[in-house]
């Protein structure tokens, strides 16, 4: 089963680039047991192909290859340890900061490969932005959280800045409930409102893709329907990978799935098909709660 | 019984009251201690009565009481500070109260303090000018004699004037104004104008420079010195080891190296003072301040300007003494700062240096500043190393002044736990400096209290700038 599985993979990886940024509809093989692609329409932003990944000794992440549509909430799901967040840290390359971190294969951004060492690292995390399983506000006011990236990148000019902050927190649905607490304490926000808080200073470097990892795994359902909500809005203007642990959060904001296993790709489509017609039985145990 | 005392063991009843009789203890101890030192030293500002003893062999004795105790027979006997050192040749007597007639405090009793030979106490007989009686009476003199007092201090110290005084028996004194610091007749005093005394002498300790081989006046230049240097440590002491902690936490490989590193820094803060001293003395004052004098000031040589003691050299070895804990609590600091900030800062294409410097140092700054507070409390008591490094009995002048280039870190400097000392232990009237080495230590104390507080308040402000309760 794992052989066919590399099989049909490994014919994604072999398309030549010009491919790549076309409709992907064209790949669609409805015989293959995995449809990595067959289902998933839009063009590619994000191309995973063959990657391994490891830390010291230990492979995490065993030949990947997944194309990530643009514009659309793609969702990896699976249990715990299974390797989601690694493939989505590797994707704005934060795990180089883990001492002992390797990788084989490629990801590609816009048909850009971002371990090319020739990129520039800040730019790549500024395209690529990135929210975390427990929301980490800066110890600092909620503006300066905010205006954190676009200073980063030399702007000082105020007016500017503050059309920054408040575009950003709109955009994350904040900004009604802190207009009035800009300069005071991001601490002294909710949970829930500081997740999104850190939302909004992931967009305001205004981002192609947005990575979250588990980002309401900490907030009350209220808070993460608050999120939810959000993250329909926010895929009209970015790619969003989200990973998550809860499949109900999955099946409802997603448009893409991907379900991974012990390191392993298993089984990748359209949100509606794999969760109401899973190829794999691997999958199917697990959404239907079997194991996991 | 036997399984009486297992269940008494078992349930740790007894090692409870163990910690709890031991803290008991180094509190006790402790609280003794401080109220030991606020006692004397609060007390030794109260302008206490003058007390003339009227003996059985029908001499006069005139002083301040100054203890109590019982004899070496059995005797119960009092000490009494006589004063009149020019006179006696001491200053305290030992007197048994079985010799002991009558008490008063008599109204006409004054205390005149002096430049030199300490305090006189007696009484008024007459002012004179130059020899001739200008006014006589006690209360006549009492009267003008405030002005006169003022004129000295405006006329740099000289005058024609001398009171005549007389001591408990009847023995004539004459002693020119110019010798004056004031006259007091504490038993004429009120409750209120005491207290009035009481604020004088305290703002004179604090304000005014020591005299009388630092035995009588104030200790301004040695509570100057010691701030001065405990701020230019610090100054020194925060940068070092921010520094260092900052590479041995965010950079070095973490490794065998780093550690033997980490527990050599460690060890740094248990080796004894004395031995940084030495180290100071050895390589700030002869190696770097004799190059710097062979340089720059080699026209002045053979006499020394960087290249001997002073208060720069002092910081400096002070600071080396306390690098190791600025370091261990930085470090602490950063370990403190969770990794969610880092990868956050480094997820919106922040820099490694420019995550530490905007992120990970402001958040560990409480850490930092709890390192410095440690580091400034324990300078501030540290006297061994500066004996060897610039620090003085008595220093001419203050390291800063009107003079170009008004910071003058060659300068030698007092120092109050050097103070101590000096004056409990050094000085030639040990009796009568004892309760200056109480005054001396209450402001030391004091004076580290002030800065560890000033440190507190800093951090606490720090916290709760970022503290999840801003409302």
């Amino acid at each position: 089963m794992l052989d066919q599985q590399y099989d049909v993979k490994s014919s994604v990886t072999i398309l030549p680039p010009a491919i790549s940024s076309l409709e992907i509809e064209s790949m669609d093989d409805p015989d293959s047991t995995l449809q990595p692609q067959s289902s998933v329409s839009g063009k590619a932003k994000l191309r995973v192909q063959g990657f391994n990944f490891y830390y010291g000794p230990v492979q995490a992440l065993f030949t990947v290859d997944m194309d990530i549509p643009e514009h659309q909430v793609t969702a990896f799901i699976g249990p715990s340890g299974c390797g989601k967040s690694t493939l989505l840290r590797c994707m704005n390359r934060l795990n180089d900061l883990i001492e002992g971190a390797r990788h084989e294969g490629n990801i590609l951004i816009d048909n850009m490969d971002i371990f090319d060492p020739m990129i520039d690292i800040t730019d790549l995390r500024k395209r690529v932005g990135m929210v975390f399983q427990k929301s980490n506000p800066f110890p600092k006011s909620i503006h300066e959280n905010v205006a954190y990236g676009p200073r980063l990148q030399g702007l000082k000019n105020r007016t500017v800045l503050d059309e920054i902050v408040e575009r950003s927190l709109r955009g994350a649905g904040l900004w009604e409930e802190v207009k009035d607490r800009l300069h005071k304490s991001a601490l002294g926000l909710s949970g829930g409102q500081q997740q999104r808080l850190c939302i909004a200073r992931a967009l305001a470097v205004k981002p192609d893709v947005l990575l979250m990892d588990e980002p309401c795994s900490a907030l009350d359902p209220i808070a993460t329907g608050i999120i939810e909500e959000l993250l329909f809005s926010l895929k009209k203007e970015l790619t969003v990978v989200i990973v998550t642990h809860n499949m109900q959060q999955a099946a409802r904001v997603s448009d893409c799935t991907a379900f991974m296993y012990l390191g392993r790709l298993i089984e990748f489509g359209r949100t509606k098909q794999l969760f109401t017609n899973p190829s794999n039985k691997q999958t199917e145990d697990y959404i239907t709660g079997r194991f996991g | 019984m036997r399984q009486w005392i297992r269940q008494v063991m078992a349930s740790g009843e007894l090692f409870i009251w163990g910690c709890g009789a031991g803290l008991a203890l180094s509190l006790f101890m402790i609280a003794g201690l401080l109220v030991l030192i606020l006692v004397n030293g609060f007390g030794y500002f109260w302008p206490a009565d003058l007390v003339e003893l009227t003996l059985k062999d029908g001499k006069h004795v005139v002083g301040q009481l100054a203890g109590e105790e019982v004899g070496p027979k059995g005797v119960p006997r009092i000490r009494m500070k006589i004063g009149n050192r020019d006179l006696y040749g001491l200053d305290y007597r030992w007197i048994n109260t079985d010799q002991i007639v009558e008490r008063a405090t008599p109204a006409d009793l004054v205390m005149v303090e002096r430049r030199e030979w300490g305090n006189f106490y007696g009484r008024i007989r007459t002012l004179t000018k130059e020899d001739q009686t200008v006014v006589e009476g006690v209360e006549a003199v009492w009267q003008s004699l405030p002005a006169l007092i003022r004129e000295v201090e405006s006329s740099e110290g000289n005058s024609p004037y001398a009171l005549l005084v007389v001591d408990a028996n009847g023995r004539e004194k004459s002693i020119g104004l110019s010798q004056v610091v004031r006259v007091l007749r504490p038993n004429a005093l009120s409750t209120l104008g005491k207290v009035w005394v009481y604020v004088g002498n305290v703002w004179m300790v604090l304000t005014t420079e020591p005299r009388e081989a630092n035995t009588e006046g104030g200790i301004f230049p040695a509570i100057f010195g010691t701030v001065m240097m405990v701020l230019i440590m610090s100054l020194v002491v925060t940068p070092f080891g921010v520094i260092g902690a900052l590479y041995l936490r965010e950079y070095a490989r973490q490794g065998v190296i780093v550690r033997i590193v980490r527990i050599a820094v460690n060890n740094l803060a248990g080796v004894p003072s004395i031995v940084f001293g030495v180290f100071g003395l050895g390589f700030f004052v002869y190696g770097v301040g004799g190059t710097i004098d062979a340089l720059f000031f080699s026209d002045r040589l053979p006499t020394p300007t960087f290249g001997t003691g002073g208060i720069l050299w002092a910081s400096l070895t002070l600071a080396l003494l306390t690098v190791p804990v600025v370091i261990v609590a930085t470090e602490e600091g950063l370990a403190a700062v969770p990794r969610e900030y880092r990868e956050g800062s480094i997820g919106l294409g922040a820099t490694k240096w420019e995550t530490i410097w905007k992120v990970v140092l402001p958040t560990a700054l409480p850490g930092i500043l709890t390192g410095l507070i440690l580091a400034m409390a324990r300078a501030a008591g540290e006297v061994a190393p500066l004996m060897l490094t610039g620090v003085v009995k008595l220093a001419p002048a203050l390291p800063i002044d009107w003079t170009w280039p008004f910071l003058h870190l060659d300068r030698k400097f007092m120092h109050l736990g050097f103070h101590i000392y000096d004056v409990g232990f050094q000085s030639p009237n040990v009796e009568a400096a004892k309760p200056m080495v109480y005054v001396t230590t209450l402001v030391l104390i004091l004076v580290v209290v002030t800065l560890n507080l000033t440190g507190i308040v800093l951090r606490n402000r720090m916290r709760r700038k970022y503290a999840g309760s801003a409302v």
